[in-house]
């Protein structure tokens, strides 16, 4: 590392104080401000994960009774999708890293930036209201479906505003990438030179752009039913619930790209760098990301199909259903094709690409499982969706995420955590987790239905063993906070580049300054993993 | 700190087509808005099209049309507006502007009192008189409230959009070179009126 690229103060040093962060324009700091609220609301949502597993330890309620596991479950839902995963990776690392990657100093637009976040703390402000005003938190399931929801005498109209105000926020974030992604590239830098991160979340932006009004209004709907009367989904005037589903799935499940395409943008970095070599099929993996945004829009109704819905629609829902599987798996034979033959230095955040594989794996194929017609009759709510969920959000997602902070930890902050410390925390995480997720699924096949708090005796061994796996998992997870925290406390500096990576953010001082780049970045000739030392061949 | 070094492709620069191109996204996002609601109606409308068109003949085709005309002539005061400031006419700019903001005014009150009209002939949800009609009426007049009232807060936002860009061309920090902001809500108010264009046919016109 050269003494010169320390010359200038980083970002942490330019001010100090509460207020220079909270009305921060870097996006730097936006986006370790979603870090953290973000990473509170995972402790606060696994908190009520594990709750929820131990009420399901034994039989019958012995820790809290039904009504409470509702609410349980759909806050433990409503925190994990709108306040944990949906921003989780676009958020916090997008805002980070995408203005450097891109070669830029900023969003292009960041006082909207600024404006996404505070509308976030809005909505999760709002969410939380429910926990002290009115009468207790939605117990209608992250879904909110009518009529239920307009019916119950729980706050559900906090939490579907929440709802609607997050979505706001996510509209921005993604309307705010799009044009910088189009307006900010470094000179040189066209669209097929760009980090495959950038594409993901690109695809990412769009999806967010065009689904997110349609929960919007659907939402919006069922607060003008609860509080002015207007009941457009009663089914007592003719008003039809069904339509609601429709509405919500429509967003609901492009929104599931959402939260797994900017996984597989991290992937997509983290493993042509401890690879070492180009990453095998650059346009496969870019154009891929727009093809499952596209047709992830059009299979909504697979969510409903023992809703009621005539047979030639099911038919092309499940058709399409499969289709997406096309695309996602052009993405993982990439990724391998990647590794093979490189030289591959195994550290942690490769290790949590790995493992987001593995899961990614099992998440999806469950997926087509339940995407088949015949079989989702029978799987349909059961355990068998929350486990294949579970895995493609968590073991996906999650995993993702966590291997992005392993990953960019040394950027973020300039320093470095215990690498044994965190392997071993890796390895508890994955068998936790493992354990935790996959008897779910055989309990699903057995017919255990999903969202009760009880169950029949023949399911006590594996519920049992499930929440061992939650335990497990919880102390994986302790271990990796706590792992982290000390690397940030830390004497030892990290250097500018300890991983060898060539995307752009290598290039600037770790942390990076105020505007990232003291002179112009290089590009690296021939895209952007274009590795100059790999073995040819 | 001073900043020796900018880039070229800096974000803090102004970036008229960055602008545009954002207001357009967001323009995607309102109109997808709207369209959430117009597959409610068309699913409605298909399931009930009798009480529809008997529920219809409740509104004043009148004071629909006069309000579309105030909507057009707005959205076309607005467009001569951003062609007068291009021109380097700040004060045409501002007049057009003004009388852009006073149709909007005048929307809202003809609104208010069509609003006023359904509410006295009792056909507010939950009113004695709205409880005798069928169901599929009932359904019409949800929709009805719900599309134009949001319609109608987008007129309220436009209107205050329309407001703030007038201060800044008096500032003169909108002016000839630098005019995307007043560009940009000219586009919102085209959207209002778009939307306009199509809740009108769909309430007071389909027979």
């Amino acid at each position: 590392m050269t003494d010169s690229s320390v010359s200038q103060p980083n970002f942490f040093e330019v001010k100090k104080g509460l207020f220079s962060w909270i009305f921060s324009l870097d996006h730097k700091r936006i986006g370790l401000l979603y870090l953290y609220s973000v990473g509170s609301f995972f402790l606060v949502g696994a908190a009520l994960g594990v709750l929820m597993r131990l009420e399901l330890f034994n039989p019958g309620a012995d820790l809290i009774e039904a009504k409470t596991y509702n609410q349980v479950f759909t806050l433990h839902g409503v925190i994990m999708i709108f306040l944990f995963i949906i921003p989780s990776i676009p958020a916090v690392f997008g805002n980070f890293f995408l203005p450097i990657m891109l070669g830029t100093d900023d969003v292009a637009f960041p006082r909207l930036n600024l404006l996404s976040w505070w509308l976030y703390v809005l909505g999760a402000l709002f969410a939380l209201s429910t926990l002290v005003f009115g009468d207790g938190p939605a117990d209608t399931g992250w879904t909110f479906y009518a009529p239920y929801s307009v019916k119950t005498g729980t706050n559900v109209s906090m939490s579907v505003l929440a709802a609607f105000i997050l979505g706001f926020s996510s509209i921005l974030t993604g309307l705010n990438f799009i044009v910088t992604i189009h307006r900010l590239r470094a000179p040189g830098m066209g669209f097929n030179q760009m980090p495959l991160f950038a594409w993901a979340l690109y695809a990412t932006s769009w999806i967010q752009l065009l689904a997110t009004p349609i929960i919007g209004i659907t939402l919006l709907m069922i607060v003008a039913e609860r509080m002015l009367g207007i009941g457009l989904f009663d089914p007592s005037i003719g008003g039809d619930p069904i339509l609601y589903q429709h509405l919500f799935w429509i967003y609901s499940h492009p929104a599931v790209y959402i939260m797994a395409l900017p996984a597989m943008g991290i992937v997509s970095e983290i493993i042509p760098t401890f690879a070492q070599r180009t990453i095998f099929g650059y346009k496969a993996i870019a154009y891929s990301s727009l093809a499952i945004a596209f047709v992830g829009y059009f299979v909504w109704g697979h969510h409903m199909f023992t809703s009621g819905m005539s047979g030639p629609a099911a038919y092309i829902f499940s058709i399409l259903t499969f289709f997406v599987a096309i695309p996602t798996s052009i993405k993982v034979f990439n990724w391998l094709a990647t590794m093979y033959k490189g030289s591959i230095n195994v550290q942690v955040p490769l290790l949590y690409a790995v493992a987001f594989i593995f899961n990614f794996l099992i998440g999806g194929l469950t997926g087509l499982v339940v995407g088949a017609l015949a079989a989702d009759v029978h799987l349909h709510d059961t355990y068998f969706v929350v486990g294949h969920f579970h895995y493609v959000m968590f073991g996906g997602t999650g995993f993702a995420f966590f291997g992005a902070l392993h990953y960019w930890y040394p950027k973020i902050w300039g320093k470095m955590y215990n690498k044994l410390i965190a392997n071993i925390a890796f390895a508890i995480l994955f068998i936790g987790f493992n354990t935790l997720y996959f008897p779910m699924l055989i309990l699903g096949i057995k017919g255990m239905p999903r969202r009760y708090y009880d169950y029949l005796p023949e399911f006590h061994t594996l519920n049992q063993i499930s929440t061992v796996g939650s335990w497990i998992l919880i102390i994986g997870l302790l271990l990796m906070i706590f792992n982290l925290f000390k690397g940030y406390f830390s004497k030892q500096k990290a250097p500018a580049n300890p991983w060898n990576g060539i995307t752009l953010e290598w290039q600037t001082q770790s942390p990076p300054t105020l505007y990232n780049f003291d002179k112009a970045p290089e590009l690296v000739e021939g895209g952007p993993y274009n590795y100059p030392n790999a073995m040819k061949g | 700190m001073e900043h020796s070094f900018v880039l070229p492709n800096s974000g803090h620069t102004y970036d008229a087509k960055a602008s545009k191109l954002g207001m357009w996204l967001f323009l995607y996002t309102e109109l997808l808005l709207f369209g959430g609601l117009f597959i409610v109606y068309m699913v409605y409308r298909s399931l009930n099209p009798d009480a529809f068109l008997m529920a219809s003949l409740n509104l004043n085709v009148w004071m629909g049309t006069v309000n579309t005309v105030v909507l057009l002539t707005s959205s076309m005061t607005v467009a001569m507006s951003i062609t007068a400031i291009q021109l380097g006419n700040s004060k045409l700019s501002l007049k057009l502007l003004l009388i852009t903001v006073f149709a909007a005014v005048v929307f809202l009150v003809i609104k208010y009192f069509e609003w006023g009209a359904k509410i006295e002939h009792g056909l507010w949800p939950g009113m004695e008189h709205f409880g005798s009609l069928s169901h599929g009426e009932q359904l019409y007049f949800y929709l009805y409230f719900f599309m134009t009232g949001l319609h109608g807060l987008h007129v309220i936002v436009g209107m205050i959009f329309i407001v703030v860009v007038m201060n800044k061309i008096k500032k003169g920090s909108i002016n000839k070179d630098k005019n995307q902001l007043l560009e940009n809500s000219g586009l919102y108010w085209h959207l209002v009126d778009l939307i306009w264009i199509y809740l009108f046919p769909l309430f007071y016109l389909i027979h």
